[in-house]
């Protein structure tokens, strides 16, 4: 095969180019459309006849019809290797940080940097020897970086078994550096270095088998954990309106999700919320580790000024470097803020192609392409029997806040955890706004069925009341059934909602979580004698008021007992059980 | 010298085709035609094909007319001069003074890295308590207000530009009513603005295309003032004609519309230009505000729900008041924190019993027995309308603040508004 073909632009149509080649090109191959000096990265989208169409993934103002495509016979790949984490990258893995050095305030179009570092030399320890039997993604040796162990694996475009013929000493090595030598059964001899290349729209599967996910990924947001979970390696969506909080939902999993890797992919959204995680993260300590927070992430930013095609990418490239990680051995959180932005991506390209518009002009293939995106989590065990996972978390847009639309609906039948926010709830200024009556999950609550099930039912039961209490008035309701009311309240106000930028409330461990529900389900079995609406009303105030200030004090500390036996004293004054 | 094109093969709405070489995408060209000429920008090329939309539109235009490419993208000045003047949507000005063609930049350029920009920190303060208090606007902020036709939104952007601590204020107009084009400039007039003011007007009797060039012109201009230092200031005012006007241009182009008509990329259209507020580290700031009418007073329309999910928040105007539902500030707690330690409470707690009180508002037009807590509640939505969200109001911040304690000590006993006892004991008016 020849390895650079060329080919003339006979057609420009916003970010499409058509372009007329002679000799053979590969779908989804890279190429780069010459005006003057710039080389300007596109994708080969579709072929028919000698034409080829092209997005490109820059502004394609200035090229003209005539101008010279160079076709490089590579998918869009990404660079794997250590020196990933804390970085940031724009949706092609151009290093944001280092193009601001040479081009200033504003991207330049056309100028592209290598994603790693390729001078650095870090400290190999092989872990094979001389003779092993490798399959693609076995162990050959690790590097430090920052506090895990990054493993040099077996290349996973490598089939088959290939015996290790030579591994080098531990020492200081560049990535580029040959470490280790393998040969297969057929002879060929390879060189393996440090880093590889993957193409992002192929899943990495160098891994045994693909298992249930089964324990819960503690996020610290009550309503998560204890109601409607996420598991390692699950997946689950956040849809809503603007301004119900999906951004600020997606910062607090961000910080307080206990993963080894966040890899965080701003997909279309507002660069001004980057810029937060940007400035913020490597100031923020993360308890687990005692170190930034910055040392466990990697940030994909495309943001919804920078090139559309682009865009499309970015969300691949996050999880192909999630699921680079998960072959360490490491849990990954992904969170993409958000998958319907890059399914606009998708559309306006299916547009450009003039191909048959789905539903809302968005092309009929957008459910499997969603579908196959979060089928890309998952929970795995590895060659050497230890596990990894991914767990995808995606924010979806809905136009007109109307979950019925085309994005959520295909993202609802393959996720495990349905968070949706209601513009309701933030319109009340309850925060996180996750409906509670609306939402789902597959996955494990940490909290035991009973008094989950129990809390649920009053949730369901208050609302009933509430609603009802609409049309007959107050004085109409039962006693009974207004006490249900006001339980529901009181369990929205003080475990649902959270304030996320309180230092205590922010996060709730695990076992806080459990100590505090514990305490909530002993206020909603108790039996309250109450007569009176307003002395009930009055008293579920006060109480509410005793749990909030609880919930704002540190765990363990005085005030914290101070409060909780304030809240006994409570509970008993009026409890008849 | 350039080559004149004398053979247009097609015109389709405001967009013509001729066959020509070497023409590079997005580049102007100029077509005159008995009407007197107008620029035109290249949007498709296919073959020999060159597709252009006229500015001026295509009424009167003869297949024999003549089409010369100008082999340059749109630019605009961004020179000093421009204070104090008037342009059209073609840049042309409008106010009987001389052109200005020093230091032209393209319009449009690329996007600012994310990495070089900075969290905003710095309130900008109005006088106005919906915003000062609950929805503070922040220095760099791209900032709709959803409104629809009628409401006061021109004079609510003319009032907030003139309050606000800026160094220079941009207006750009699109499908604006003359008159309201005069009373944006009488008010910078009166107000002694206007030599710090630029505006780049389209008015509703301007062919239609010209409307799609102002915002880009608008704030290419705010970008040269930025990176100099300057703190910018920048209006649009109406978006919705804007993205009506590539709505036009989109169906012409016989594009797929994705919904009600509008184009798939309406999100990064308006997007690539919202995005365009920014504050430079060690520079200036662009802050973005603009009007979006919503059609049919109907939020969920595809432009003020695009818009919504680009901007950083919106207020929301509806009878000349700002709802306190639906209108959001996104970047208020990047400023209200250090502001005065009871912002957040005071903001938090008011809004949530005024939800309250609407509620027992509903209650009580059903004719249902108010309660001892919904007669408390009728007495402070009507006090909270009246002190926070009267329009006329012009108070500085911490005067609200202790307006907000006010109103609740009224109204409430201290155990009843959730607040922190902390704050409480600070703050509580005995």
């Amino acid at each position: 095969m020849q390895d650079s073909s060329t080919g003339r632009i006979v057609g420009v149509n916003g970010n499409m180019l058509t372009v007329e080649f002679d000799t053979n090109v590969t779908q989804n191959e890279v190429a780069f459309a010459n005006i003057g000096n710039e080389r300007l990265k596109c994708e080969v989208i579709r072929v028919r006849g000698n034409r080829a169409d092209l997005q490109v993934f820059e502004s394609a103002g200035g090229l003209k019809v005539g101008d010279k495509v160079d076709f490089t016979s590579q998918l869009l790949s990404v660079e794997l290797g250590p020196g990933l984490l804390t970085k940031v990258y724009d949706g092609l893995q151009n290093p944001l940080d280092e193009l601001a050095e040479k081009t200033g305030f504003f991207l330049k179009r056309g100028f592209y940097m290598q994603p790693l570092d390729h001078e650095k030399e870090w400290l190999f320890t092989p872990l094979a020897k001389a003779g092993d039997r490798l399959r693609a993604g076995d162990h050959i040796g690790f590097v430090p970086e920052g506090i895990f162990k990054h493993y040099t694996m077996l290349p996973f475009g490598l089939h088959g078994v290939w015996e290790l013929i030579e591994v080098k000493a531990a020492g200081n090595y560049r990535i580029d550096d040959a470490v280790a030598r393998v040969k297969n059964e057929k002879g060929e001899e390879r060189d393996v270095a440090m880093v590889q290349n993957w193409p992002v729209k192929i899943p990495i599967t160098a891994y045994k088998e693909k298992m249930l996910p089964v324990n819960t990924l503690i996020t610290q947001q009550r309503i998560i954990d204890t109601f409607f979970p996420v598991a390692v390696g699950g997946t689950f969506c956040t849809p809503g309106p603007f301004g119900a909080g999906k951004t600020v939902l997606q910062h607090a999993l961000s910080q307080h999700a206990q993963a080894d890797i966040v890899i965080i992919a701003a997909c279309g959204e507002r660069a001004g919320e980057v810029v937060e995680i940007l400035r913020e993260f490597p100031h923020l300590d993360d308890p687990r580790t005692g170190r930034t927070l910055m040392d466990r992430s990697i940030i994909i930013c495309n943001t919804s000024s920078m090139p559309v095609a682009a865009r499309e990418a970015s969300v691949y490239t996050a999880v192909t470097l999630a699921e680079y990680y998960r072959q360490m051995g490491l849990n990954c959180l992904l969170l993409a803020d958000s998958t319907s932005r890059w399914a606009q991506a998708l559309r306006e390209m299916s547009g450009r192609l003039e191909e048959i518009p789905g539903e809302e002009a968005f092309p009929a293939y957008l459910e499997s392409l969603i579908a196959g995106f979060y089928e890309r989590a998952g929970l795995v065990k590895l060659n050497d029997g230890t596990t990894g996972s991914v767990t995808i978390g995606g924010a979806v847009s809905p136009a007109g806040g109307n979950f019925e639309e085309p994005v959520t609906q295909a993202t609802l039948k393959v996720v495990g955890a349905f968070l949706g926010l209601s513009r309701e709830r933030s319109d009340a200024r309850r925060f996180p706004a996750i409906h509670p009556l609306d939402s789902w999950s597959h996955y494990q609550s940490i909290v035991n069925k009973t008094d989950i099930a129990k809390a649920r039912m009053i949730l369901r039961r208050g609302n009933e009341v509430n609603q009802m209490m609409k049309v007959i008035g107050e004085e109409g309701t039962h006693i009974e059934d207004f006490m249900l009311y006001l339980k529901s309240e009181f369990l929205d106000y003080v475990y649902l909602q959270q304030n996320t930028f309180d230092k205590v409330d922010g996060a709730t461990d695990a076992d806080r979580q459990k100590y505090v529900f514990n305490k909530v389900v002993l206020v909603l079995n108790t039996n309250f004698g109450f007569k009176d609406k307003d002395l009930a009303r009055r008293y579920f105030l006060e109480l509410r008021q005793n749990f909030l200030d609880w919930n704002f004090s540190e765990t363990g500390s005085d005030e914290f007992k101070q409060l909780e036996s304030a809240i006994d004293a409570k509970v008993k004054e009026h409890s008849n059980a | 010298m350039r080559k004149v094109y004398h053979r247009i093969i097609q015109i389709a709405g405001n967009v013509i085709t001729v066959e020509a070489d070497n023409v590079a995408y997005n580049d102007l060209a100029e077509v005159t035609s008995a009407r007197g000429t107008s620029l035109a920008q290249v949007i498709r090329l296919l073959d020999r094909k060159v597709y252009l939309q006229v500015f001026a539109g295509s009424r009167g235009v003869n297949t024999g007319d003549q089409v010369r490419f100008l082999g340059y993208p749109m630019r605009v000045s961004s020179s000093k001069d421009l204070l104090g003047r008037v342009f059209n949507g073609r840049g042309v000005p409008r106010d009987n003074r001389p052109p200005v063609d020093e230091n032209l930049i393209e319009i449009n350029g690329p996007s600012v890295n994310p990495a070089k920009r900075i969290i905003p920190r710095k309130m900008i303060r109005t006088g106005i308590p919906m915003i000062d208090v609950f929805n503070t606007l922040v220095e760099s902020q791209k900032i709709p207000i959803f409104s629809v036709a009628g409401e006061p939104y021109n004079e609510l952007l003319a009032r907030i530009a003139l309050q606000a601590e800026v160094d220079i204020i941009i207006i750009g107009g699109m499908g604006l009513k003359y008159d309201d084009y005069l009373y944006f400039r009488n008010t910078l007039d009166e107000e002694g603005s206007l030599s710090r003011s630029i505006m780049f007007i389209h008015t509703a009797a301007d062919p239609v295309v010209e409307c799609l060039l102002v915002p880009d012109m608008a704030l290419a201009v705010a970008e040269a003032y930025a990176l100099e230092g300057k703190r910018v200031l920048v209006l649009l005012t109406d978006m919705t004609n804007f993205a009506d006007a590539m709505k036009e241009i989109a169906i012409t182009m016989e594009q797929i519309p994705s919904n009600r008509g509008y184009p798939g990329d309406l999100y990064s259209q308006l997007a690539s230009r919202y995005e365009k507020a920014v504050d430079f580290e060690g520079a200036g700031s662009i802050t973005i505000l603009t009007a979006t009418t919503m059609p049919g007073d109907d939020i969920t329309h595809p432009i003020p729900d695009n818009t919504g999910y680009i901007t950083e928040g919106q207020f929301y105007l509806r009878h000349g008041r700002i709802e306190p539902f639906g209108s959001l500030s996104r970047l208020k707690q990047q400023v209200n924190a250090d502001t005065r330690s009871d912002h957040r409470t005071i903001m938090d707690t008011m809004i949530r019993l005024y939800a309250d009180y609407k509620e027992t508002l509903e209650k009580q037009s059903m004719g249902f027995q108010m309660s001892a807590w919904d007669t408390k509640l009728l007495k402070y939505g009507a006090l909270f309308e009246d002190r926070m969200m009267d329009l006329s109001k012009n108070i500085p911040l911490e005067e609200a603040l202790d307006l907000g304690w006010k109103t609740l000590a009224e109204c409430f006993d201290k155990t009843e508004t959730s607040i922190r006892m902390n704050l409480i004991k600070e703050y509580w008016p005995e």
